[in-house]
């Protein structure tokens, strides 16, 4: 056993992690290279995290670990005693985590934190400490380095405090890097860059890095193996060429079809015009001072014209920040809009007339509520705690009287919905928290059902969910896009689902429409800059399929 | 004999009939029984939350108040002594204490005493002028000196030891039978299948802690027929008497000032949390500005304003139990007007973040009214915060009550409360030799209290707080 290639740097061996004597990890054994990246795939829960935990001995005290061990360069780190774990974590190991925010300690200096450990574990002083800190800085790609040194991680990007906690773990010059999804919380072109420091990281100093993720576009771009988990165990494990051509195992079958984009597009279909953005401004004043004086505005939506059709969907494309929640807000109403109006078609009428929603007080505006509704990003949040699942569903029936008044109508009407989003009608009086990430969401789509809209502003619906939970999602809007001739805005940063959705495409930067137009157009010949950098930044999985699309 | 309600008797009453209403929609609720039962299942909030009752049941007691109308003239002969004490206002807690009423010495007597603490002249029949230690009226007089007063007191000790085991028992048959009939009779059945017996409420030490205050509490009442227990004060009242009486003051306090204190902090938390702009500017400004008061000060200067009023105008009340009631239920106001502050402003901060949630954004497109969406929405889930600020507060309270009346701009003299006591203390500690019988009570008494109150609202921060599973 002892005898395995010279070039391996770390191997976990047969490892089983029991919580209560519930396995969460199932004798898992793989073993990474001198240079290599080792992509570590599952969904939520499939106890990816845990085991990069094991490796840095890190592990919360309810769970133990029953077998097994873990070999850094034929050092067994489980017979190590805890002083000596310490100089491993960060001198040998280092990691990255999927959180900026929360890794660095917002009350120091971003350089600081770096020098720290360079003193703690080098034992370097305070001038040498600062000037390693501002060549790593450099080296990770942070513009102005020494300047950055003194700034406070709330100064920094998304993406910067990401390069910083890549620097630190750098700092020691260590064999292994754990990096545990480390671009999720990133935008797409933030992404692409943070993946191609990674890669340069790993040619030019020989790193090994144990990537843990959930996106199959990333591992596609990054992984020399790959290896999938799937409640708690590996269920497969190849090189990359032969695990993206030939998967084996039908889990990473279902994984890596649900994982890539289709490739036919919708057609583009005559429709009439449901609702109408014609220069809408949302600006948002700044106050400052004693007396709230305004000083300025930001401009969150600024100048936007949109069309969505009847039965159709518009795919509303941007990264964080560039208002496009802003813009799903304004419609219903729950910012005022600056300026612009919002122009709604009442199409079941025989009159066709068009209202302007932006114009209308509380109470004229409640007619319309039931035809606007929305479904959120984040499952967790969007359900209240405290509220059974049919008194969640109920609230919009009664608020907007939808439907029979009689409470055993609105029961019926309840499981049936539950029963349309594929749910059971025993479902009914349980709470939010005995559901699943993905049962949530189809939770709120069936409270949004309930009032028979027919615009649902999707607001980034399924980020929040792993991917064979966001393909059944996804069916289910389509489903009950044909069964009731809904249109959709679907608000998401996520291009390799637009092709799945959407009819029409709009990118939006900065509160500004840079361009829409059909899917095909958008995806194969995009005009603008930002379009162009947008596609370009996407996995290399998701350019791939495109081209065998054109 | 006519009933008396005085103002703090109705809105304790008030205040039981809320509690009740809660336990019910806490039995009608799953997930906040399965909450009260995780707090119920530490052993420790088990005995806490019994000790709070008892003394919550004390507190009622002694909530109930009536007018005795002076006993018709043919019986009233052999009640020489007790009819000047049953004038006035009395309560439920007043009669069955009422032995303790009657047998007041002449002044201060050590627990268990059978002669008086200090000596003081008497003149036998020749004239003749010694410094004699005088003989208890009432306290130890059964006393024949056969034996030592330790055996007398173990010997009688068996009477309540033997009451608290029938009780003790009487109670677990009556549990034992809702048991029953709660399993349809498949009793033996319904516990042998029981999937977990850790799921099982701490019952062991619900039922010792139970057996140890009945058993207490029996032992003092029975003692008390023959002995001052825990002594006499100055004026030679039992002191036993005092403390027990103390305990509506210090529970009601505790409990009522929240009552006051709670509509306050709900109110204005939540509108400036929820409407902002000047609303939550105004409130702020409001009680910014409170918080920069010092507590004391105010308190004292509302007090002493109060004091000025009711001696200027003391044709208002019809008796002195009505005065001194008048004066709680105004220290009661008052500490709940500068206690609200702090509630508010996290009940403030957490509004604004559940505002933002998108359960409320998802209601507002319901077109939900702000109401509504405050009474659906933002107020249930800000119910735990509220639980646990209501029980850490109320140990506060009881505490200063006890510093204000120390101070002497807390409740009226004439109202028995621990801080009256340890204000009069002061002055016995520096006697030579100390008395140290009225301080030690007031102190056991309130810290049982707060202990209590302090492990049980532990607990409860513990279960309620939704940051403990991070």
């Amino acid at each position: 056993m002892m005898n395995q290639e010279a070039s391996t740097v770390l191997s976990v061996q047969n490892l089983t992690v029991l919580v209560d004597n519930t396995p969460l990890i199932k004798n898992i054994s793989f073993s990474i290279g001198g240079g290599e990246i080792f992509a570590l795939v599952g969904e939520s829960g499939s106890g990816k995290s845990l085991t990069s935990l094991a490796i840095m001995r890190l592990l919360p005290e309810a769970l133990r670990v029953t077998s097994g061990s873990i070999l850094l360069e034929q050092q067994d780190l489980f017979q190590l005693p805890e002083f000596k774990m310490q100089k491993i974590r960060g001198k040998k190991i280092a990691m990255i985590f999927q959180e900026p925010m929360t890794s660095l300690n917002p009350v120091m200096k971003v350089g600081e934190q770096v020098a720290e450990v360079l003193r703690v574990h080098l034992k370097l002083n305070r001038s040498q400490a600062r000037n390693k800190v501002i060549s790593l800085f450099e080296e990770v790609g942070i513009p102005e380095a020494k300047e950055r040194y003194e700034w406070y991680p709330h100064q920094l990007s998304g993406g910067q405090k990401q390069r910083v906690m890549i620097a630190m773990a750098l700092a020691c010059e260590p064999d292994v890097l754990i990096a545990d999804e480390p671009t999720t919380a990133l935008d797409v072109t933030i992404q692409a860059q943070v993946l191609q420091l990674l890669k340069d990281i790993r040619d030019k100093r020989g790193l090994s890095i144990l990537f843990i993720t959930h996106d199959m576009g990333v591992v596609n771009e990054m992984a020399d193996q790959v290896a999938v988990m799937k409640e708690g165990e590996i269920v497969e494990q190849a090189e990359k060429q032969a695990f993206f051509s030939k998967p084996r195992h039908p889990y990473t079958q279902k994984l890596l079809q649900d994982a890539i984009p289709s490739n036919h597009f919708k057609p583009a279909v005559e429709s009439k015009t449901l609702l109408q953005l014609t220069d809408l401004k949302v600006h948002f004043p700044i106050k400052k001072g004693l007396f709230q004086r305004t000083v300025g505005y930001v401009k969150a939506v600024d100048g936007v014209t949109l069309e969505i059709k009847k039965g159709q969907t518009l795919a509303l494309v941007g990264e964080s920040g560039s208002g496009k929640s802003t813009i799903g807000q304004a419609i219903l109403k729950l910012v005022d809009s600056t300026s612009g109006s919002v122009n709604f078609s009442n199409l079941s009428e025989q009159t066709q007339n068009t209202i302007d929603l932006t114009q209308l007080s509380e109470k004229q505006m409640k007619p319309f509520r039931k035809k606007v509704q929305v479904i959120f990003q984040d499952p967790f949040s969007a359900l209240n705690p405290r509220m059974t699942i049919d008194e969640i569903i109920r609230e919009g029936m009664v608020s907007l009287q939808v439907g029979s008044g009689k409470k055993e109508d609105q029961d019926q009407r309840i499981e049936e919905l539950l029963d349309q989003v594929g749910l059971l009608p025993e479902h009914k009086k349980r709470y939010p928290h005995e559901f699943s990430g993905g049962q949530r969401q189809r939770i709120g789509i069936a409270r949004a059902l309930a009032v028979e809209p027919e615009l649902i502003i999707c607001d980034e619906p399924t980020s929040a969910l792993d991917v064979t939970v966001r393909a059944q999602v996804l069916n289910l809007l389509e489903d009950l896009q044909q069964k009731y001739q809904l249109s959709f805005l679907f608000i998401t940063h996520d291009l390799s689902i637009i092709p799945a959705i959407a009819h029409q495409v709009a990118v939006m930067k900065e509160g500004k429409i840079v361009e829409q137009g059909t899917v095909e157009q958008i995806m194969h010949f995009p005009k603008h800059d930002y379009t162009k950098a947008l596609l370009n930044s996407a996995p290399k999985l998701f350019k791939e399929r495109l081209e065998v699309a054109g | 004999m006519s009933f008396v309600w005085l103002w703090t008797d109705i809105l304790v009453w008030t205040l039981v009939l809320v509690l009740i209403g809660a336990v019910r929609s806490i039995r009608r609720s799953e997930q906040i029984r399965k909450q009260w039962f995780y707090i119920l299942k530490s052993p420790i909030a088990m005995s806490a939350a019994i000790v709070l009752s008892f003394y919550l049941l004390f507190a009622l007691l002694d909530s109930v108040h009536f007018q005795y109308t002076p006993s018709k003239q043919g019986e009233a002969t052999e009640q020489t002594v007790s009819s000047a004490n049953n004038q006035g206002v009395l309560s439920l807690l007043d009669v069955i204490l009422q032995h303790l009423r009657d047998k007041t010495e002449r002044t201060y007597s050590a627990p268990f005493a059978t002669h008086e603490y200090s000596t003081s002249l008497s003149y036998d029949e020749s004239g003749a002028v010694t410094q004699v230690y005088r003989p208890l009226k009432f306290g130890g007089q059964h006393w024949t000196g056969s034996h030592t007063i330790l055996d007398d007191v173990m010997v009688k000790t068996a009477i309540p030891f033997l009451f608290s085991c029938i009780f003790i028992a009487f109670i677990f048959t009556i549990h034992l039978g809702w048991g029953f009939v709660k399993t349809r009779g498949n009793y033996i059945d319904y516990y042998a299948n029981q999937p977990d017996p850790k799921d099982e409420l701490p019952w062991g030490a619900a039922y010792f802690t139970l057996f140890l205050l009945v058993f207490l509490f029996s032992w003092f009442y029975y003692l008390s027929h023959f002995y001052h227990v825990l002594g006499t004060d100055k004026v030679g009242q039992d002191v036993l008497y005092q403390a027990v009486k103390s305990i509506r003051t210090g529970v009601l306090i505790g409990l009522l000032t929240t009552l006051v204190m709670l509509p306050l902090a709900l109110i204005l938390g939540i509108s400036a949390g929820y409407f902002k702009g000047w609303v939550d500017d105004v409130i702020q400004y409001v009680y910014t500005t409170l918080n920069s008061i010092p507590g004391v000060l105010l308190i004292a200067a509302a007090v002493l304003m109060m004091q000025v009023i009711i001696t200027n105008n003391s044709d208002w009340f019809g008796s002195t139990e009505e005065r001194a009631d008048l004066r709680l239920l105004f220290l009661i106001f008052i500490l709940g007007l500068t206690s609200w502050t702090g509630l508010c402003r996290l009940l403030r901060a957490e509004t604004l973040k559940i505002s933002q949630v998108e359960y409320v954004t998802a209601a507002k497109s319901f077109g939900l009214s702000p109401f509504r969406i405050i009474q659906k929405h933002i107020t249930p889930n800000l119910m735990h915060l509220v639980l646990i600020a209501l029980v850490l507060d109320f140990s506060g309270l009881v505490l200063a009550e006890a510093v204000l009346s120390y101070v002497g701009v807390g409740v009226d003299p004439t109202t028995a409360s621990w801080g009256n006591m340890i204000n009069q203390a002061r002055l016995e500690m520096a006697r030579e030799p100390m008395v140290w019988w009225s301080l030690f009570s007031a102190f056991a008494f309130m810290f049982t209290l707060v202990l209590a109150a302090n492990l049980f609202s532990d607990r409860v921060q513990t279960v309620l707080d939704p940051r403990r599973n991070n």
